[in-house]
């Protein structure tokens, strides 16, 4: 199983990276998302101090839209997809192997979102283990969940539109999570972080272990 | 010796319509078998399911003695389908695509550059990527990637269509090739003359059903 994860993350992200996708299209979204808001809030950044971390992870869970989206459709194009079934993959395999690469095209975009509320922003980053470790979990749970609503909906025509339908409401204690956890984090008090924490370990526990468990059914439904 | 294909009164379902409805079909091993039929009768529907990629909705559906209703993925891994599309990856090089199908399917990726040479995908073509192909190129990569894996079933759709005079002439001797070796083959043609000097037997799709037809000219 985790041959055929390695095998296809590495493929995922070759793809990628040949493709700029993430880099060209997605990242460049997501600091517009950063952007948008320094415009609609308070300019003189009060608001914006207090409410980035919401902020941030509102542009990374609709940056993982796009991603999860992007992940489909190298899949779709000329049934690459049933390249995958036809070389007898382990299902459990390639969901944490398309999972895996979608993380970490998250986790270079989050480093890359911090370091935008940090300069538009002015957000002081504090206690950077609470940050990391919340980012590392709702990025796993983020990744998880979307890889498998993406095999829900890959068998279905529209599922351009209803992959964000299904999965936002999905992933919204993610959101809540982790902005609780790095509040907490910013705010100067990192031990309030820790039910969050554990909110986003339990959500990404029960994703990758639904991925894993289902993820064969699901590729052969759709 | 069991049969590579063994189906009896066998349903597959397309879009929750009876693609076959019924199919009987034995092919044995070491068999070069010619599918024929109308547009829409169901070969590549039949293709599929032997590929384990469309399961059998009711009737006895085994192929390499694997039962297509339980055991489909490890058909997958001993049969090799080149369909309509390629299968392939865009943004990967030739060389990239069929190295990682190889990989993917658990064989070894030492083959990989003869099968290259031999469609006529070396050079600067192994380094290009496949969305810069033409079509009759993406149909090359799919077909180096069954001469690499060398599987024990081959299944073909439509092999000739997309290809150059070289290109028919060199599917056909790497299909003769993988006859002499062995492997069972399944040809869904129109191309009648060019498929039936590769089989020596066909059989016709026709309403969901498959019907035996006299033997064909010898390969």
């Amino acid at each position: 199983m985790l041959h055929d994860a390695a095998l296809v993350a590495a493929k995922d992200l070759r793809i990628e990276r040949r493709s700029h996708v993430t880099t060209h299209q997605v990242a460049p979204f997501a600091v517009l998302v950063l952007v948008l808001f320094a415009f609609a809030l308070d300019p003189d950044r009060g608001v914006l101090d207090r409410a980035a971390p919401g902020l941030f992870w509102t542009a990374v869970v609709f940056s993982a839209v796009l991603a999860v989206q992007r992940s489909v459709a190298v899949e779709s194009a000329d049934r690459a997809g049933d390249a995958l079934r036809l070389a007898g993959l382990e299902p459990a395999g390639v969901f944490l192997g398309k999972a895996a690469a979608v993380a970490a095209q998250l986790l270079v975009l989050e480093v890359l979102l911090a370091a935008g509320i940090a300069v538009l922003y002015g957000t002081t980053l504090r206690s950077p283990f609470v940050l990391f470790a919340a980012a590392i979990l709702a990025t796993i749970g983020l990744a998880a969940a979307g890889t498998a609503y993406a095999a829900v909906v890959g068998g279905l025509g529209a599922r351009d539109t209803l992959l964000p339908l299904l999965l936002l409401p999905v992933v919204a204690p993610v959101l809540l999570g982790a902005t609780r956890a790095w509040e907490a984090s910013l705010d100067g008090v990192p031990g309030e972080a820790l039910p969050w924490l554990e909110l986003l370990a339990a959500f990404a526990v029960l994703y990758v272990a639904l991925g894993i468990a289902g993820y064969g059914v699901l590729q052969e439904e759709s | 010796m069991d049969p590579s294909v063994h189906l009896r009164a066998v349903v597959a379902l397309l879009g929750g319509f009876p693609a076959l409805a019924g199919a009987d079909l034995s092919v044995g091993a070491g068999e070069a078998v010619l599918v024929r039929g109308p547009n829409g009768a169901g070969k590549t529907t039949l293709l599929r399911l032997c590929a384990g990629l469309v399961p059998p909705a009711r009737g006895e559906a085994f192929v390499l003695g694997h039962d297509l209703a339980s055991d489909r993925r490890a058909v997958r891994r001993r049969v090799g389908l080149l369909g309509h599309s390629g299968f392939l990856y865009d943004d990967l090089t030739v060389r990239e695509n069929v190295v990682f199908a190889v990989r993917a399917a658990g064989a070894d990726a030492a083959p990989v550059p003869a099968s290259l040479e031999r469609l006529g995908l070396s050079g600067r073509l192994a380094g290009t990527a496949v969305g810069a192909l033409s079509a009759g190129q993406r149909r090359r990569t799919a077909l180096a990637v069954l001469v690499a894996r060398a599987p024990e079933l081959w299944l073909l759709d439509e092999p000739h269509a997309g290809l150059d005079a070289a290109g028919r002439d060199v599917l056909d001797a790497v299909v003769t090739e993988a006859i002499a070796a062995g492997a069972t083959v399944l040809i869904a043609s129109h191309d009648s003359d060019r498929a039936q000097r590769l089989t020596t037997r066909e059989v016709v799709v026709a309403g969901g059903l498959v019907h035996e037809r006299e033997p064909v000219s010898a390969p």
